[in-house]
């Protein structure tokens, strides 16, 4: 029964992939400009991917793009834990008799469009002089300190404009695993802290956080992966070049410059970057299942 | 004078501690500082979609500032007498169903046999099988559109053209994980006692697996077909990755025209996709809670949904 399931993931899926390589590692077709993928490892050719590379190493284009993404998921990412962490505590905790209410709130975002999440802050956002988003309206009629609206997706305020994007986008995808986790753990265990003798304080460093210490990198690794694939994000808030990120060259290389093997290295490498990730998120959550089973 | 500016300053530090013992917590005390927290989170990540479904009803032309009621933009999507009148737009919602609907099927078909196979399948390749299903969930979905885009343009391409049903094929691809989660959590919790006993009781495999086994999974396999719907009709970069032209899905009109100076029909587009997933995801919730009731599980499907693994 598992048999057609795997193998369309196996010729939509695997095989895919390897056209990533067989693409970076060919060249382009001379007269179409369209990339001409080699399938037979033998003859790759790897000049594309060198040059890539290269760009890596000595400071080139794709070693500026990567360095602004991990910076931009850096701080997106800390946000979200200083964030989510009170949040998820408090519905795990204290939500009540309003835990459904409070997670069916929680968990609307998730299914909500990204792209309309992302549209419903380029309106509150908008700096048009007749007719300015709700924020510069409340920045220009209720605060002394500006004059005329604020263009949010130029200067130095694109960065903060994305890096708001992106947490606001990815949110919710850290909560909810560091939700199941914390609500996971055993109230008893809570209860024999405090009969010890521990304090509010340190049941909470001592017992409450080490317990979530696996949702909270599940969370993050969650949103980490989308994040290093993003590339609509900055285009919607701020569509800039400073704020472009690892995703914008890659689609660009690929359906804009037709530099098809330069993207596919590029892919190439991102892919490897995250495998790691990957790899310790599946690992993961094999585990949990596993105990959750027991 | 001096003991009168020290009394507010040591009251401010009192309630900087409470605030901050609350954030640490005992299950006991009332953690009002996180109650307001938690609220003003869920009003800062709900809002802004709020007050974007309100602009989809401006009189004005404005995408930014509310200017009275009208059903104008939503004219401006389905009546071509209107003035609004932008035939992409219709185009894009029709699109976007249409691949919703066309991929329902068949994700829910291969991801419950899957699910099915992966859960009674005890031997060599099962890790390696339940690996591979996970791993298109946790693939950056830039990679994987850029994976099936280069082998749809360069191997494919003689039999299937970037286009619908490539579009089609990779929303199959990314939704039968999804598909497989949740089966697989119903499998689970159903256990093979059932199955056992039919089979005890005389029944083939093939009639223990169609007698018994499927209608015990029926909420799952419903729940599938709507969380299928509402992640296809969602999804932007595949889409976009599968497309050369006269295939623009919402969210893909969404991305192309969201910077320029437009007025509240994409709004209104994205608030018609906004409901339909948004209804869609009801349905599952209900259905799988219509199923615990029965089998007397007291957590909400809510719940249920906030635990899954995705």
């Amino acid at each position: 029964m598992a048999v057609p399931g795997i193998a369309w993931l196996i010729i939509l899926f695997i095989l895919p992939f390897y056209a990533i390589a067989a693409v970076a590692f060919g060249g382009l077709d001379p007269i179409f400009a369209g990339p001409a993928p080699t399938w037979n490892p033998l003859e790759w050719d790897f000049t594309a991917f060198r040059t890539i590379v290269g760009e890596l190493v000595s400071g080139g284009p794709a070693q500026i793009f990567f360095r602004r993404t991990l910076l931009y998921i850096a701080i997106a990412v800390s946000i979200s834990i200083t964030v989510g962490y009170p949040v998820a505590y408090y519905v795990s905790r204290h939500g009540g008799r309003l835990k459904v209410l409070l997670l069916t709130l929680m968990i609307a975002p998730f299914w909500m469009s990204y792209l309309m999440r992302m549209l419903a802050w380029v309106n509150l956002l908008s700096d048009s002089p007749e007719t300015p988003g709700l924020i510069n309206q409340l920045l220009v009629d209720a605060t002394p300190f500006f004059d005329s609206p604020v263009n949010w997706g130029a200067g130095n305020a694109a960065h903060m404009t994305v890096i708001l994007g992106l947490v606001y986008g990815y949110i919710p995808f850290f909560i909810l695993p560091l939700y199941a986790a914390l609500d996971r753990i055993d109230r008893s265990q809570l209860d024999a802290a405090r009969d010890l003798g521990g304090s509010p304080r340190s049941t909470f460093w001592r017992v409450t956080l080490p317990l979530s210490k696996q949702g909270i990198l599940a969370g993050t690794v969650i949103i980490m992966l989308p994040m290093f694939g993003d590339y609509y994000t900055p285009d919607l808030m701020s569509g800039q070049n400073k704020t472009r990120i690892i995703g914008n060259q890659i689609n660009s290389l690929i359906h804009t410059q037709g530099k098809a093997p330069e993207g596919a290295s590029l892919t190439l490498l991102l892919s490897g970057f995250v495998a790691i990730l990957m790899l310790y998120y599946l690992i993961s959550v094999s585990r949990a299942a596993r105990e959750a089973r027991r | 004078m001096s003991l009168a500016r020290e009394v507010p300053v040591g009251a401010t530090t009192a309630i900087r501690a409470s605030w901050f013992r609350g954030f640490i917590s005992n299950p006991w005390a009332k953690p009002r500082f996180l109650a307001g927290f938690t609220w003003l989170y869920i009003i800062w990540s709900i809002a802004p979609v709020v007050i974007a479904v309100q602009i989809s009803f401006n009189a004005g032309r404005s995408r930014s500032s509310f200017q009275g009621f009208s059903l104008q933009w939503y004219q401006g999507i389905f009546d071509r007498a209107s003035e609004n009148f932008d035939a992409t737009l219709l185009a894009a919602l029709g699109q976007s169903l249409k691949l919703a609907v066309i991929t329902m099927p068949i994700a829910t078909i291969l991801g419950v046999g899957l699910a099915i196979g992966l859960a009674r399948w005890r031997g060599r390749g099962s890790g390696s099988a339940n690996a591979l299903m996970l791993f298109p969930l946790v693939t950056p979905e830039l990679v994987m559109g850029t994976a099936l885009f280069l082998i749809f343009a360069n191997l494919f391409d003689t039999f299937v053209k970037l286009g619908t049903t490539a579009q089609v094929l990779g929303h199959v691809t990314f939704s039968l994980s999804y598909v497989v989660i949740v089966t697989r959590g119903r499998l689970f919790a159903i256990g093979r006692e059932y199955e056992e006993a039919a089979m005890d009781l005389g029944a083939s495999p093939g009639q223990a697996l169609r007698r018994i086994l499927l209608p015990l999974l029926a909420p799952a396999i419903f729940a599938s077909l709507f969380i299928v719907f509402a992640i296809s009709i969602d999804d932007f970069v595949i889409s976009a990755f599968l497309c050369i032209e006269g295939c623009t899905t919402i969210p893909i009109k969404i991305y192309s025209a969201a910077r320029n100076a437009g007025n509240p029909s994409l709004n209104a587009l994205a608030s018609i996709m906004l409901v339909s997933s948004l209804m869609a995801i009801t349905f599952a919730v209900l259905i799988l809670r219509a199923f615990n009731r029965r089998q007397g599980n007291t957590r909400s499907a809510v719940e249920d949904f906030a635990r899954l693994e995705i």
